[in-house]
């Protein structure tokens, strides 16, 4: 058993995916000499060498394009895009040419490739590093969208986003990166598609993804301790596939729903979510779902600023308290 | 005159490119016919005029390498080997389609045949093409990227990022402009800082400035080849302007009023890539009958794929629902 931090285990869990397949390599902007700006490559290119860990130049739409093309011929790139912000400047290569391209050629071409990039606040970096922008991935048919709660999930999910023969977006989350666990295994894998229960409860359904998942387990913690309250908390681990089974589940026992969300509200996977339960438990419901999500605002630098734009254990709570006793 | 003693490409091989450029002329031809009879819906974009670099290539090419073209690119895939009721069909939304109507006239794609697809959007091909070309060389096999795009295509940066990832990593791949002079209705030489477009830009790149007639198809052939033995040799990149003239506007939207009539003349006139190249067969002394007999054949083909597009059933409603995932269907939810 050994302790393993979110940030180990990314490198980890590449470091097993090129080990097992030789198809595998991975590309990106200072990944391999510095070992990644967050440190979650480190060793890599010690291990694998030049040919396997590649540092590219600050060139989003190459980097990517070069994987796509490589994942046509049947290899399995890893390509790192610095920070989830910097999407938008490749987008046209993730949103028109990898998501489509399986369909428009009627399945000629698959593309078997991860795109993994560090996702979320919580690092007081401003608008433009500090998104959470699983939402503008899950809308693009054609693409898989994971984002990991923990260093177990991070190795499961990613030894199955290397195997899928679809490509997957892996957003990990840049304040989990110092969250630690104890692992037993590390080689594991853990199928993209199944929802997590961080915690159980009967009382209202709590979903989470990522960060707001670990925030929602906390909150959970609290409701129990402090106020009788017993929360089922689900971390989506997935949006695209989604878990709908677990959520229905979960919700036909509760008939009481919050999701937690770290972008902004308009469009956001839990209006997705929301609308699904209205679609398949609205019998089961005994109130309106709400969404806690931050307010519809680029993301502020200042400490104070941030820290209460996103979603905090304290406003989960209290919005449960809301929710359940009407305070 | 043409120096016979001396002749490098030789009649076999100037044969094979005479009846790949008519080819892809005469499909060109029947593409706009069929769009005039509304069999043909949505939008397209003809490359008449422009057959001897998709011709020059498809003959210099070897099974096996890679190739990306343009929204442009009934061409490109037809020079590769595609069958013509495979892109006849799929203009026009039939089964016998490439890809059986899912794709459309701006995204063909032939992977049997190594055409890796048509690229609608301006620049993504480049990177995407630079990838074949890393596993390429990441396999350590010697396959070749070759990837066509227009004159409006170097002003955008996914060209730069990918001419430079070619360059730094040695790629085997060969990037090739076709300058019809116009970025879609506007001249590029009013949009664009330097007077050659790809050319000019070449340096910037530790690349040869590498200008061709695209319109002469032997030096267009020689031009390819070279390219092509110097990627295939590990020997890196390289990046070719190949200047050439659409003989239609951009798109079938576009009657292309924008263009000085007296060019357009003298370039239909006196420069068609086809015209000159049957003089030029026959300045090899190439026997007249062998030339016309290509030239029925083909008008042949070009016929009986038509019937066999026209015949071909639509596609089932249900295929909507097929090929997002690998898995063959589009459920994003358990």
């Amino acid at each position: 058993m050994a302790q393993l931090t979110y940030r180990a285990s990314v490198s980890l869990a590449i470091a097993q995916s090129m080990r097992k397949d030789q198809k595998v390599f991975f590309i990106g902007e200072d990944v391999g000499a510095a070992g990644g700006v967050f440190k979650a490559t480190v060793g890599l290119l010690e291990e694998f060498g030049k040919e396997r860990v590649m540092d590219a130049p600050i060139s989003e739409q190459a980097i990517l394009g070069a994987a796509m093309g490589a994942a046509m011929t049947g290899l399995r790139p890893i390509a790192e895009i610095m920070f989830s912000d910097f999407l938008a400047v490749c987008w046209d290569i993730v949103a028109n040419q990898i998501a489509k391209t399986r369909y428009m050629s009627d399945g000629q071409i698959n593309i078997p490739l991860v795109i993994r990039t560090a996702n979320g606040g919580g690092s007081k970096f401003g608008a433009q590093h500090s998104q959470s922008l699983e939402n503008w991935s899950m809308m693009i048919p054609g693409l898989k969208v994971v984002a990991p709660s923990c260093p177990s999930d991070v190795l499961g999910l990613m030894d199955s986003a290397v195997k899928d023969p679809d490509p997957v977006i892996f957003y990990e989350h840049k304040s989990l990166y110092a969250f630690k666990e104890e692992i037993e295994q590390t080689d594991i894998s853990i199928p993209i598609g199944e929802a997590n229960t961080l915690h159980e409860g009967k009382d209202i359904t709590i979903i989470g993804l990522a960060l707001m998942a670990q925030r929602a387990k906390e909150a959970a913690l609290i409701l129990k301790d402090k106020h009788d309250i017993n929360a089922k908390v689900i971390d989506l681990r997935s949006l695209v596939p989604l878990d709908l089974q677990t959520i229905k589940k979960s919700v036909i026992e509760t008939g009481h729903v919050l999701t937690v969300e770290e972008n902004p509200r308009l469009c956001g996977w839990g209006a997705e979510i929301s609308s699904l339960i209205s679609e398949h438990c609205f019998k089961n419901l005994k109130g309106p779902v709400t969404r806690v999500t931050t307010p519809h605002v680029p993301l502020p630098s200042a400490d104070i600023l941030e820290d209460n734009t996103i979603p905090s254990v304290e406003l989960i709570v209290n919005e449960v308290i809301k929710k359940l006793k009407g305070e | 005159m043409v120096d016979k003693l001396n002749d490098d490409i030789g009649e076999e091989k100037r044969l094979q490119l005479w009846e790949m450029m008519l080819k892809l002329r005469l499909v060109e031809k029947k593409a706009y016919d069929l769009f005039l009879q509304n069999l043909i819906k949505g939008t397209s974009h003809l490359a008449l005029g422009q057959e001897a670099i998709a011709g020059a290539f498809g003959v210099a090419l070897k099974q096996g390498d890679y190739t990306f073209c343009t929204y442009r690119g009934h061409a490109h895939t037809l020079a590769r080997g595609s069958s013509i009721e495979g892109v006849l069909g799929e203009l026009m939304g039939r089964q016998c389609g490439l890809m059986k109507g899912k794709g459309g006239s701006m995204h063909l794609t032939d992977v049997d045949k190594g055409v890796m697809g048509s690229y609608a959007i301006i620049g993504a091909h480049l990177t995407i093409a630079n990838g074949t070309a890393l596993a390429s060389k990441y396999n350590k096999t010697n396959e070749v990227s070759v990837c066509f795009f227009g004159d409006g295509t170097t002003n955008i940066g996914a060209f730069h990022e990918a001419l430079n990832m070619a360059k730094i990593w040695n790629l085997p791949i060969v990037f090739v402009c076709e300058n019809n002079l116009y970025m879609e209705y506007t001249p590029i030489h009013e949009v664009t800082a330097v007077e050659h477009p790809a050319a000019d830009r070449a340096g910037a790149y530790d690349l040869d400035k590498i200008i061709v007639d695209g319109n002469d198809a032997d030096e267009m052939l020689r031009t390819a080849e070279k390219a092509i033995s110097k990627a295939r040799e590990g020997k890196g990149p390289s990046l070719i302007e190949a200047k050439t003239y659409r003989h239609s506007g951009h798109s079938r939207a576009d009657p292309g009023k924008y263009r000085p009539d007296e060019e357009v003349k003298d370039w239909m006139e006196n420069k068609d890539p086809i015209k000159n190249y049957r003089a030029k067969l026959l300045d090899f002394n190439i026997n007249e009958k062998i030339i016309s007999e290509i030239e029925e054949k083909i008008k042949d083909q070009v016929e009986k794929a038509t019937e066999i597009s026209m015949a071909s059933p639509i596609p089932e409603i249900k295929e909507i629902y097929t090929d997002v995932w690998a898995n063959g269907g589009s459920e994003w939810h358990n």
